[in-house]
């Protein structure tokens, strides 16, 4: 690729390809030079993110390392206490910790796993569709996409509802004999869903891979839309079956899709929190709480922990770091930023 | 049996799975609007009733009447929408700006600029609420939209900036070269030429920002306290007490939270997954 390094104002690190040339505007007499005008059009949006993101960043994991409670949220504050790593080992030495972690790690595992098989079943169908068929598809999904979080939330807790509630009435419908060969049991009615962390996350995982396996289909179908015929017509011709072409064409040709996607939906599922917060109903359940709703807990609700919920704050966030890096190095390697 | 039929047999596959498809993404959605339509006796019975059988409007009347925890909806509707539109109007701002100097110079750090772009759009906003919460405080903005406002833009922006710049680089230099030669200034040749050009690309931004606002929980349910500043998703919470919930007026107010976000969410769909990809979608 050609470089060009004449625009390159103030330092060597052009990587632009040739035709970004940029012209040697005529110099006007008034404004600013031409190479401070790029930093100031950068200048508010950077200015917001290094406060509203940065700054607070830096903040929490400060705050994580001190007593912050009542007296530092009062007006005229008084300073934190320096604890050290007092609240680390708290975090780790308690119960929640390990249960929160947990529910975490396994609802994120099951839930990604789950919405990137169905996305990408249904990316695949759509591709396979006729026309007409695929629009009606698209367009059904989308609704389920666009539904907002908490809407979403409400709508998965109506129909768990234990008397009201579809899914009962669904289930019961099943022939005893499968129910019971499926489930050990044949009759649902009043069964309370949203009571027992175990269940609370059944409808979670249920309302997340509905609300998040759509983005996955379109973003495959997208992908599969960029892969050239000529290709499966050879393998085609060479009789080679259906599996062994996805595995030997598709998947290879998707691959840097599917490890964006892969770290995407682990970023979203990681943290969720508006959907679990409204079908656990709060933050009262304890057994039902992942890292972010434990965080939100222990700073929020009397008496407040604010250094504590920080550091659980910076747990969540280092694991999640180590996710964004592998997504950063993947987009950069194959983008030309 | 022939090639025709077991092609024909295999299209009836395909189309029955997209049905089946469709219908576990599309009933959910059918079962909030027909419930939010249904007089009590039909939604709190065990047996399955699939659609109004006594349509009514008494649940949808009653939530616009007379709102739920002492405000009517048209308040949180417009606390939202003033959360939504306020982010928009700031972030489009700044975000085109930003998107600009991105697409259209080459200058020292940008590199490093776009990989943090994408590094903070990963930060859980729910880690970071501690921290904005006392931030917001000290601001003295506790209680109030403007502090929602402010920090919906920034989690907002980066994403915004993220999928503008692709726009404005889309946009021909030769054009802006030519204003350039024929004299007008650096403003003039922004706001003649590139801004209608970009004016799609911000219009899809913008909803894409819009919608994220309007979706916004954590924060608003963080940050405001006085009931008749509440936007719409954290409304939704009262309409349930400890004894009952009331269905019909959650599903009412949840239909009519979702309709502005269907409809807009329409016009950028696609845009949002070419700029949630990025690069990883070629073609």
């Amino acid at each position: 690729m050609a470089q060009t390094s004449t625009i390159a104002r103030g330092g060597g690190e052009s990587s632009a390809p040739a035709r970004r040339r940029s012209p040697k505007a005529p110099r006007r007499g008034r404004g600013l030079p031409d190479w401070a005008v790029p930093y100031a059009f950068l200048l508010p949006g950077l200015l917001v993110i290094a406060v509203l993101l940065l700054y607070p960043l830096y903040q929490m994991i400060d705050m994580s390392f001190h007593k912050v409670g009542l007296r530092q949220i009062r007006p005229n504050p008084q300073p934190a206490e320096f604890v050290g790593l007092q609240n680390y080992t708290d975090v780790f030495k308690s119960e929640l910790f390990w249960t929160s972690l947990r529910n975490t790690v396994v609802f994120a595992a099951v839930t990604v796993a789950l919405t990137l098989l169905l996305g990408t079943l249904v990316g695949l169908l759509l591709h396979r569709l006729g026309k007409k068929m695929s629009t009606f598809l698209v367009i059904g999904i989308m609704a389920a996409w666009a539904t907002p979080p908490t809407a979403t939330a409400m709508i998965w807790k109506w129909l768990f509802d234990s008397d009201a509630g579809v899914a009962n009435w669904m289930l019961n419908q099943l022939p005893d004999w499968l129910s019971n060969a499926l489930f050990g049991r044949s009759d649902w009615s009043g069964q309370p869903w949203l009571n027992d962390a175990i269940t609370i996350y059944t409808v979670l995982v249920v309302a997340v891979v509905w609300a998040s396996f759509p983005f996955i289909a379109v973003s495959v179908l997208a992908g599969l839309k960029a892969i050239p015929s000529e290709l499966y017509e050879a393998a085609r011709v060479d009789g080679s079956s259906p599996f062994r072409t996805f595995r030997k064409i598709t998947f290879p040709l998707l691959k840097p899709i599917f490890s964006v996607l892969l770290v995407l939906s682990i970023i979203w599922d990681f943290k969720v929190f508006t959907h679990l917060y409204v079908l656990a109903g709060g933050t009262t359940n304890r057994d039902a709480f992942n890292l972010p709703i434990w965080a939100y807990t222990e700073a929020f609700s009397a008496p407040p922990k604010m250094g504590f919920g920080a550091a659980i704050s910076v747990v969540l966030t280092v694991i999640m770091l180590i996710i964004t890096a592998v997504y950063v190095r993947q987009i950069v390697r194959t983008e030309e930023l | 049996m022939n090639p025709q039929s077991t092609k024909r047999i295999k299209a009836g596959g395909l189309n029955a799975a997209a049905i089946v498809i469709f219908l576990f993404a599309v009933f959910p959605v059918y079962w909030m609007v027909a419930t939010a339509f249904k007089p009590n006796d039909e939604i709190f019975t065990t047996r399955f009733i699939p659609f109004p059988l006594a349509p009514t409007m008494e649940h949808v009347s009653r939530v616009l009447t007379k709102g739920v925890a002492g405000h009517s909806i048209w308040q949180y509707l417009f606390n939202s929408a003033v959360v939504a539109l306020g982010t928009v109007l700031i972030g489009a701002i700044f975000a085109l700006l930003a998107a600009t100097a991105v697409a259209r110079f080459r200058f020292r750090f940008r590199t490093s600029f776009l990989i943090l772009l994408l590094v903070v759009q990963m930060v859980p906003a729910e880690a970071l609420t501690i921290p904005l919460f006392l931030m917001i405080k000290r601001l003295g903005m506790y209680d109030q939209l403007v502090g929602l406002i402010i920090l919906n833009m920034g989690f907002t922006l980066p994403f915004a900036i993220w999928m503008l710049r692709t726009f404005v680089a889309a946009v021909p230099k030769e054009l802006e070269e030519a204003a350039a030669i024929d004299g007008a200034s650096r403003f003039v040749t922004f706001w003649k030429v590139l801004f209608p050009l970009v004016a799609p690309g911000l219009v899809a931004t913008s909803i894409f920002s819009f919608i994220t606002a309007w979706n916004e929980f954590v924060f608003a349910l963080t940050l405001i306290n006085d009931q008749g500043k509440y936007t719409m998703p954290v409304a939704l919470q009262y309409f349930s007490s400890q004894r009952s919930t009331d269905w019909g007026g959650i599903m009412a107010a949840s239909t009519l939270m979702t309709i502005p976000v269907i409809v807009f969410f329409l016009f950028v769909q696609r845009r949002m997954v070419s700029g949630l990809v990025a690069g990883a979608v070629k073609g």
